[in-house]
């Protein structure tokens, strides 16, 4: 792809503009006014479709489950909300700062394995958080080998650090959710941030001072943006935290759910962790400040990092290196060890012939569900650039509630909605056939849309946020129409983020477990529900090949992702 | 036209390609299967299925398909999806959810000479909506490096006793026999006791994650003592016949150990639903050795022997609380109030 593709379509000179627009321009205004009211129109239907199976849960806040909140408030309900917000400072925070890091690091230095480290720091982004955890309990948990030597050299009482505690879930989600931010930080650092820096640094900024006043600014919606993502992460978990024995909202809506079986209100629980999440996006939103930055020229060619030697070098590299290994190296080793002695072992790994199965179950959904999150993205960030109607613009904030759910609870909403859909299309006549409804792969998909749209969208608005307002308005005095802009200037120029978009919907995808659990039809296995299955039961080491597969084939689309932004970075 | 234009032409036609190989290779997992005879299983249990599922195809020429998951999200399913369900059998692993099946009216009663016979009443449904196919036997587990035979304790309550302060691990109050344990703790000896007790629990006690945890902190000293369910203990015994930890047949003396089970029932809309009972009756009796066997689980079928291993080293003459499965569903929800109320996290 050549650098010449890579520019937007120069402005026509003035003259043959006028020449050629003057005799269309009424035609033009009414196309305008059509695709003006159409493409806030789509941001709320997209809003509609997403927002169905949250407002099938939200139904019942009519009618309040009273009792249960009281009860809650008087006994768990305080600690929970403490310690989730806790975890989510904790992890925001710490995400940032390594991801961030990290990031700057990586693009503003060459040093020693530079390269390589830049897309291997990405890797842990193919770890599953529930996976990791496991790991760290077993390696270094009480009854894990570290702990196990440390009180044969010290003593039976000797004191080590409480792996399974608050502090212990804030470093695992850090190392596997870091990749968000690093990835969104890099991908401005590679567009407009790294060459207004350079520009910065050449007309006298210090380090400092172009750090705080003109890429930190640059940066900070993409930081911003990851730091959103990874909080919403979090936030929905519950098998991770529940490892580490910390007592979340989340962890309180289950037990409420599952052990009392009053559904309703388990939903008004995974309400209050929506309000929570709305929080996390104002938070966001606040960081990414009121200033929008535009860039006219098109799209940044980066940062031109300066070399480190000597020992600056090395350590660079050590810094890089003391992420990676206890993220992604160490605990990959360990669960191929656990995958070779099962697999010699006299059970072997169940199931292991179906590999095939899973794994091509596994790929259609995460490029299906990749495919359809970062088209509603574009269509939602764009709806959002050709109209300025505010009901529009809340609907595109609204669509990305799926996010701010489990997806157990966001699982349950949309077999509702499905249902509801279909006996409203049996009163028409056109029922859908069997269980289409639920236990199809249609419904998966919408699941999984509605549950990653919120990252697709995210990477997607950073990508078409930083093209200057001008060139979307010049493109448009031009006599292109939004799609047309949308496909020849939009796309193009964010297609870094584009791509990103579907990337980390497609990784995501392939870690997903609660959803596919719930929703998939018949037959349809894929490498979480293999390794779910292994696991559930307790059987934690047997599950070792099956979580291993998930970050291999994880590691395709990151490894991918990474080669695109080299070759960015190394682009004329 | 500019290049940019033409490029994302490309793109959005290899999506749109990629999309319907998507829904065209998903057709194809969903479709397949002729006229032969299948019964669809939702389940909450992994296990072993797949043998006894095999076997019982074998015998029978009934072809048996599952989709598992967790119990309550599965019952959510089959409620939801109504008519349509594509659930023939609905199994779990704990009788609550069996019991909160039963009640949303997922269940249609049987009526079956052989199950009446192969499963204790104690075990199934008073209105015969959905039977125990395997016995979980929740009890007593302790250090036999650091206890004497005379010094473990041998009731749920002597866990409470300030004397074991610091010394037990216990699973937490998210875990469904956790949660069964105390419902049969309220139904036996009513609230005020239970509560004293669960109170206990929560002062003395290392609260962990899961039962391997709890079994394997106890072989590493972390505490002396803990309460899990009996095929844990069994199965860390099959890899290593030395490992540190023994078990009691707890409150023998009194309302006997509590058991929880792992049944299933026949869905109210099953496609066929003699074919369903076919194969429930079958894990009852032929497949009870299989189904319950490769789990180190008991057999709920009093004609059927437990495994070799259970029976060497626990030993299967033990005397069973036999509070009804269904009581024990009705007061988990009071369990998990009661655990909340007390502390016990």
């Amino acid at each position: 792809m050549s650098a010449t593709a890579d520019a937007p379509p120069r402005p026509a000179g003035p003259g043959a503009a006028a020449a050629d627009s003057a005799p269309r321009s009424v035609q033009l205004s009414a196309a305008d006014r059509v695709s003006a009211a159409a493409w806030p129109a789509v941001a709320v239907l997209a809003a509609a479709l997403v927002l169905a199976p949250v407002a099938f849960l939200a139904g019942g806040l009519l009618d309040p489950a009273v009792e249960v909140w009281q009860q809650q408030w008087r006994t768990r309900l305080p600690g929970e909300l403490l310690q989730t917000a806790g975890l989510l400072v904790g992890v925001g925070v710490g995400t940032v700062l390594l991801g961030g890091a990290l990031a700057w690091l990586v693009s503003a230095y060459r040093f020693p394995g530079s390269r390589i480290l830049a897309w291997a720091l990405v890797a842990p982004l193919a770890v599953p958080g529930y996976v990791l955890g496991f790991v760290v309990l077993s390696v270094a948990g009480y009854t894990g080998p570290i702990q196990g030597s440390w009180r044969a050299a010290f003593g039976q009482t000797a004191r080590f650090a409480d792996v399974e505690s608050l502090g212990g879930a804030i470093v695992v989600f850090t190392l596997v959710l870091y990749p968000y931010v690093y990835l969104l930080a890099r991908a401005a650092l590679a567009d407009q941030a790294g060459t207004a820096n350079d520009v910065a640094r050449s007309l006298g900024a210090g380090p400092v001072e172009a750090m705080r006043r003109v890429t930190g600014p640059l940066l900070r919606p993409a930081i911003a943006a990851g730091a959103g993502l990874v909080m919403m992460e979090t936030l929905t978990d519950y098998a991770t935290v529940q490892y580490f024995g910390v007592d979340t909202v989340s962890v309180g809506l289950f037990r409420i759910w599952r052990g009392t079986f009053d559904r309703d209100a388990a939903a008004e629980f995974a309400i209050l962790l929506l309000v929570v999440a709305l929080l996390v996006v104002a938070v966001e939103r606040a960081l990414r400040g009121r200033a929008r930055f535009g860039q006219a020229g098109g799209a940044g060619a980066g940062m031109t990092p300066r070399r480190l030697t000597g020992w600056r070098g090395a350590l660079a590299t050590v810094t890089c290196l003391a992420v990676l290994v206890p993220a992604f190296l160490a605990p990959v080793t360990q669960l191929g060890v656990w995958a070779v002695a099962e697999a010699a072992g006299p059970r072997g790994t169940p199931l292991v012939s179906r590999f095939g199965g899973y794994l091509a179950n596994s790929l259609v959904l995460a490029v299906t569900a990749a495919v359809a999150c970062v088209v509603v993205a574009v269509l939602l960030a764009n709806a959002q650039r050709f109209s300025s109607w505010r009901p529009g613009a809340l609907a595109v904030r609204a669509a990305t509630a799926g996010y701010g759910l489990p997806g157990p609870v966001l699982a349950i909403g949309v077999v509702l909605a499905l249902v509801a859909l279909d006996a409203a299309l049996g009163l028409l006549g056109w029922g859908l056939p069997g269980a289409v409804a639920t236990g199809s792969f249609v419904g998966l998909v919408y699941a999984y849309t509605i549950r990653f749209l919120a990252p697709a969208l995210g990477a997607v608005e950073a990508g078409i946020g930083q093209v200057p307002d001008e060139v979307t308005a010049s493109a448009r005095s031009l006599g292109r129409r939004p799609a047309g802009v949308l496909a020849a200037v939009h796309l193009p120029l964010a297609r870094t983020s584009v791509l990103t978009a579907a990337v980390i919907v497609g990784i995501d995808a392939i870690k997903e477990l609660p959803i596919v659990l719930l929703l998939r039809p018949f037959g349809f296995d894929t490498l979480s529900v293999w390794t779910y299955n292994l696991a559930s039961e307790s059987r934690f080491q047997q599950a070792a090949l099956p979580a291993l597969a998930i970050v291999a084939v994880a590691l395709v689309p990151v490894l991918a992702l990474a080669g695109y932004h080299r070759r960015l970075g190394s682009r004329p | 036209m500019s290049f940019p234009y033409r490029r994302s032409a490309a793109t959005a036609a290899s999506a749109g390609l990629l999309l319907s190989l998507g829904l065209a290779l998903a057709a194809c997992g969903a479709g397949g299967g002729g006229s032969e005879q299948v019964v669809r299983v939702y389940t909450g249990r992994h296990y072993d299925l797949e043998e006894a599922f095999a076997r019982f195809s074998d015998e029978t020429g009934i072809s048996v398909e599952f989709l598992n998951g967790s119990d309550s999200e599965l019952r959510e399913r089959i409620a939801a999806e109504g008519e349509d369900t594509q659930a023939d059998v609905f199994m779990t692993v704990d009788a609550a959810n069996l019991a909160e099946a039963a009640d949303e009216g997922i269940f249609a009663p049987l009526d079956s000479q052989v199950l009446d016979e192969a499963v204790p009443a104690s075990l199934r449904d008073p209105e015969n909506r959905w039977f125990g196919l395997s016995i979980r036997a929740r009890t007593i587990v302790y250090s036999t490096e650091r206890l004497q035979q005379d010094e473990v304790p041998t009731h749920y309550a002597d866990l409470a006793d300030p004397a074991w302060q610091g010394r037990v691990c216990l699973r937490d109050s998210s875990n469904t026999y956790t949660q069964s344990l105390v419902a049969s703790l309220v139904a036996n000896r009513g609230e005020e006791e239970a509560r004293r007790i669960v109170a206990g629990w929560a002062d003395n006690a290392e609260i962990l994650a899961n039962d391997v945890l709890v079994l394997e902190s106890i072989a590493d000293g972390r505490c002396d003592v803990g309460i899990t369910n009996h095929y844990y203990l069994a199965r860390k015994l099959e890899e290593d016949p030395d490992f540190p930890v023994g078990l009691v047949w707890a409150e023998q003396d009194g309302d006997g150990t509590h058991v929880n089970i792992s049944g299933a029932g026949v869905t109210t809309y099953a496609d066929d639903p003699e074919l369903a009972q076919r194969l429930i009756e079958w894990l009852a009796t032929d497949g009870q050795a299989t189904f319950a066997g490769g789990n180190h689980e008991l057999p709920v079928n009093p004609g059927v022997a437990a495994d070799d291993l259970v029976t060497e080293r626990f030993g299967t003459d033990f005397v069973r609380d036999d509070l009804n499965a269904a009581e024990i569903g009705r007061r988990n929800a009071d369990a998990v109030r009661l655990m909340d109320d007390v502390g016990y996290r």
